[in-house]
């Protein structure tokens, strides 16, 4: 018997795949649009690079920044905006597929692997959509659409189950709770990421510009600068961290409910801990001599790739209580 | 622009130079000032995660005895070192421990400075107003007809103090502050962070942890002996145990039954169980797998369920040689196929007791070897089977040595009946043992529930200081801490008013602020100076 919901579900989750990858082309087309354009504005940049440099150091100070931030002018980008419109389309087919899926079993959507990354990653894209209504961040829309089709491509082939109810321990609101703002932290922090790793290549570019080699990637001519990139990804970032902060407390008063321990060091917790604890050091390497910057930017990254571990890894290979199917038996 | 006199950590950010020729005094300082700085905090913090790692990829003692058990077997030479390096108790060994608390004696060093210099700064009045404002990184200005310089200030004063600014008045400027909560509000997360800290440490001495399985119609009473295993914190005594019981008048179990994907699988267990506090009344309750009874002080949590076969062994001469219900093990989740030990001591010869090991299978099925196995986990009167292997012998009850409950020795006892001829009970059924050894019968199959009971003081200290931890969090990373002025001046018949504004650390809505400033200002102002003669 196979669950004729789950079915149409399953149904749209791969057109919404399909949609975004073609979102993905439209976005990837973009950026070689960009390297393209960028040459004319190549001088402008190395200016502005110039005094970024020249501004580091300073740490906690009530500094002014050297040039007022120039707000992104959104200009037109006929490629970038059909990656938009696609991935809006791709996101309503992506969450119809995880309410009809909701539906089919009775309960939330993220109560196994497959459906927690089935809405994790309709999270993602959804701060992704709803960030770019306040900041330009259409020079992302290569890798999250990028990431999510990995993801969902994976979770549909590998994790797919078919319904089931949920076992007696998993039947807790602050599970919901804990998953649920799990997944909007993860959504955060794949932002803060991917605008970390373009702060990376931003540097080595204007490394390569003050060396006097040649330009290897123009497009990034195009993008704010490594400056601008970091602050955005810190106070994505800060969101990120205050809600796997709640992420942690939710789950170990869950903990407490259902083993009647808050905090066990189960591999589960082990990992949600590191994440935090690599995230609160990402925050204070930005008010640390030396790490700011560059440091910092690699912090987030190492933060991000424990958030894919513990998601990919942790939850697949290693035991632990969260990976029991029913209620641990008797002793 | 200057470092600002209440910069927080530059006291913190400054490496410190080591100088060749250092005292022993001077070598103390260093040192202190070294493990306190945000450096030394960062690259802790950083160990902290790496050495929490091992803890997740070999298994625990706390978390997974027998998975270290199982661990020890497969790579003896292996665990050996790892031992040594305390791999299975991770989270309590010394290298483990040793970084946490050093981070933790750099949190300290590092926060009461902190303290003191904020302490200092929040009865400071903001700082003076710049001559300049034109390199701030938002300002503004405009010209207002109709004003006096002082009504501007007066209106000025009063803006600022509605949106919650510190100000003072340095001639004809006013200087404001505001976002003193933000170095507040961090300076309370890292203190309540040591109150967490502390809280689980000497709360941990006074909780305990106990075990028991109890099938259902028998009852429970807190004591010491009635547990099958009680874990007590350091400063445990008797007398920590609250005097109640509970008897577990029944067990409801639901399974899966219509979705084929997920048949049999529970989908709810409900405890019904009976309290009774000294002088009190027989109190019923429900006790659930997130819902736990709280009682005396203790919460019980119904932890797991099994099958307690009820079973009565008699002699030849019709006198009993146990009788009761035997908590058996279940081996697998989803049919309930359960593993149990019965022991039937008083056969009236300490040489010849009975022993008997095997399977209890829920709702049998025959395979077609001949072997059986269960196909749904909920027990029928005439599904459910009862197959054991019979030893002959002494069952090991007297010794006085504690033996798991689970496991009968058979060194030096004779079969009687093996795997080929077992045992073959159904409910209600009596089978006559052969070696005139007697007679068993199944009278019934009970539920078990496995509870646990623990005791913890100092949760509720926990949650405070959790709780604080999380305000100071928030509060420290999304108040904006500004710095705002206004300046007046008389400009032939009209006044001419600048504002501006800055920001500590990152703030997106430094310009919009400002701005808004200059409107409600405006608003404030009598009605002939609300429309500005010109803005520049
Ligand atoms: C248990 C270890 C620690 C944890 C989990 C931790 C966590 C954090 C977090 C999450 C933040 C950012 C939020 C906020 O500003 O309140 C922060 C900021 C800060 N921490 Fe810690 N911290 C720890 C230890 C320390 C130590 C030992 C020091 C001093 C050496 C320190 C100094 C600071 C400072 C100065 C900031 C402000 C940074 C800024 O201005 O952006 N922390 N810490």
């Amino acid at each position: 018997m196979v669950n004729p919901l789950d079915q149409i579900s399953e149904l749209l989750l791969i057109s919404a795949i399909v949609v975004y990858a073609i979102a993905f082309i439209a976005f990837a087309l973009d950026l070689a649009r960009r390297s393209a354009e960028s040459q004319a504005q190549v001088d402008l940049v190395r200016r502005q690079d110039a005094v970024v440099g020249s501004s580091r150091g300073g740490t906690a100070l009530l500094e002014a920044p050297p040039a007022p931030p120039a707000a992104p002018t959104r200009s037109r980008r006929p490629a970038a905006r059909t990656g938009i419109a696609l991935t809006l389309i791709g996101a309503a087919l992506h969450a119809s597929a995880a309410v009809l899926r909701g539906t089919a079993a009775g309960r939330v959507p993220w109560a196994n692997m497959y459906e927690f990354a089935m809405t994790g990653t309709l999270i993602m894209v959804v701060v992704f959509l709803v960030a770019q209504t306040r900041l330009d961040l259409r020079f992302l829309g290569a890798p999250i659409t990028g990431l999510v089709v990995l993801l969902l491509g994976i979770s549909t082939v590998s994790f797919h189950v078919a319904v089931s109810p949920l076992p007696p321990a998993l039947q807790s609101y602050w599970l919901v709770l804990h998953v649920l703002v799990a997944m909007l932290g993860t959504g955060f922090f794949t932002l803060a990421g991917a605008l970390s790793a373009v702060q990376l290549l931003q540097v080595r570019r204007s490394r390569r510009a003050e060396s006097g080699r040649p330009e290897r990637m123009k497009l990034l001519a195009t993008i704010p600068d490594a400056e601008r990139l970091e602050n955005l990804a810190y106070r994505i970032s800060v969101v990120g961290f205050i809600l796997w902060t709640f992420t942690l407390i939710a789950g170990a008063i869950w903990a407490n409910h259902a083993w009647g321990r808050y905090w066990g060091w189960d591999t589960k917790e082990v990992w949600t801990f590191i994440i935090w604890v690599v995230y609160a050091g990402y925050l204070h390497a930005r008010a640390t001599l030396g790490w700011r910057g560059t440091g910092s930017a690699w912090l987030n990254l190492i933060g991000y790739a424990c958030i894919l571990f513990n998601f990919g890894v942790v939850n697949v290979f290693f035991h632990g209580l969260h990976s029991y199917s029913g209620l641990p038996t008797g002793q | 622009m200057s470092r600002p006199s209440d910069a927080q950590n530059s006291f913190a950010d400054d490496a410190p130079v080591v100088n060749p020729r250092l005292g022993a005094l001077e070598w103390v300082r260093w040192g202190w000032r070294t493990l306190t700085s945000m450096r030394t905090a960062l690259l802790l913090l950083l160990a902290l995660a790496v050495a929490a790692v091992p803890g997740s990829l070999i298994p625990q003692h706390s978390s997974d005895p027998n998975g270290v058990i199982q661990y020890q077997q497969a790579n003896p030479g292996l665990s050996k070192v790892v031992d040594a390096l305390q791999g299975f108790d991770v989270y309590t060994s010394f290298w483990f421990s040793a970084i946490y608390l050093l981070l933790f004696i750099s949190l300290i060093g590092c926060v009461v400075p902190r303290l003191k210099h904020h302490w200092k700064a929040l009865r400071k009045a903001p700082p003076r107003t710049p001559s300049r404002f034109t390199q701030l990184p938002a300002s503004s200005s405009a010209v207002l007809p109709g004003v006096t310089v002082a009504q501007a200030m007066d209106a000025a004063e009063r803006v600022l103090r509605s949106a919650r600014y510190r100000t003072a008045r340095y001639g004809d400027s006013v200087s404001a502050e505001r976002g003193y909560l933000r170095e507040s509000g961090n300076l309370l997360f890292h203190s309540a962070l040591v109150g967490v800290l502390l809280a689980v440490f000497v709360g941990g001495g006074f909780t305990y942890t106990g075990q028991k399985i109890l099938p259902a119609g028998q009852t429970f009473v807190n004591l010491q002996t009635s547990y099958d295993s009680l874990n007590p914190g350091r400063f445990f005594s008797d007398d920590s145990l609250a005097p109640y019981s509970l008897r577990l008048d029944r067990l409801d179990v639901k399974y899966e039954q219509q979705n084929v994907a997920a048949l049999g699988q529970p989908l709810d267990y409900t405890a019904h169980v009976t309290t009774l506090l000294p002088n009190g009344k027989p109190e019923q309750h429900v006790i659930k797998v997130n819902d736990p009874l709280e009682i005396a002080g203790t919460s019980v949590y119904l932890l797991g369920n099994g099958y307690a076969p009820d079973i009565t062994v008699r002699n030849t001469d019709g006198s009993i040689a146990f009788q009761g219900a035997v908590p058996f093990r279940p081996t697998e989740g989803t049919t309930m196929t359960s593993l149990g030990v019965v022991k039937a001591p008083d056969t009236g010869n300490p040489k010849k007791q009975i022993g008997m090991v095997g399977f209890l299978y829920p709702t049998a099925a025959e395979r077609t070897d001949g072997s059986f196995t269960s196909i749904f986990p909920s027990v029928g009167r005439s599904q459910t089977l009862l197959s054991m292997q019979v030893f002959e012998g002494d069952v090991g009850l007297d010794a006085g040595t504690p033996k798991n409950v689970y496991e009968l020795d058979t060194t030096g006892m004779k079969q009687v009946m093996g795997i080929k001829n077992p045992l073959q009970l159904k409910i209600g059924e009596t089978r006559t043992l052969p070696d005139g050894l007697g007679s068993v019968t199944l009278n019934g199959v009970d539920r078990y529930a496995a509870f646990d009971i623990h005791h913890d003081p100092s949760q509720g200290l926990v949650a405070l200081f959790v709780g604080l931890a999380v305000l100071g969090l928030i509060t420290s990373l999304l108040v904006p801490r500004r710095r705002m002025w206004i300046k007046v001046r008389q400009e032939g018949d009209d006044v001419l008013v600048e504002y501006a504004g800055l920001a500590r650390g990152d703030d997106p809505n430094l310009v919009r602020a400002v701005s808004e400033l200059e409107r409600n200002h405006h608003a404030q102002l009598p009605a002939a100076a609300r429309e500005p003669a010109a803005v520049r």
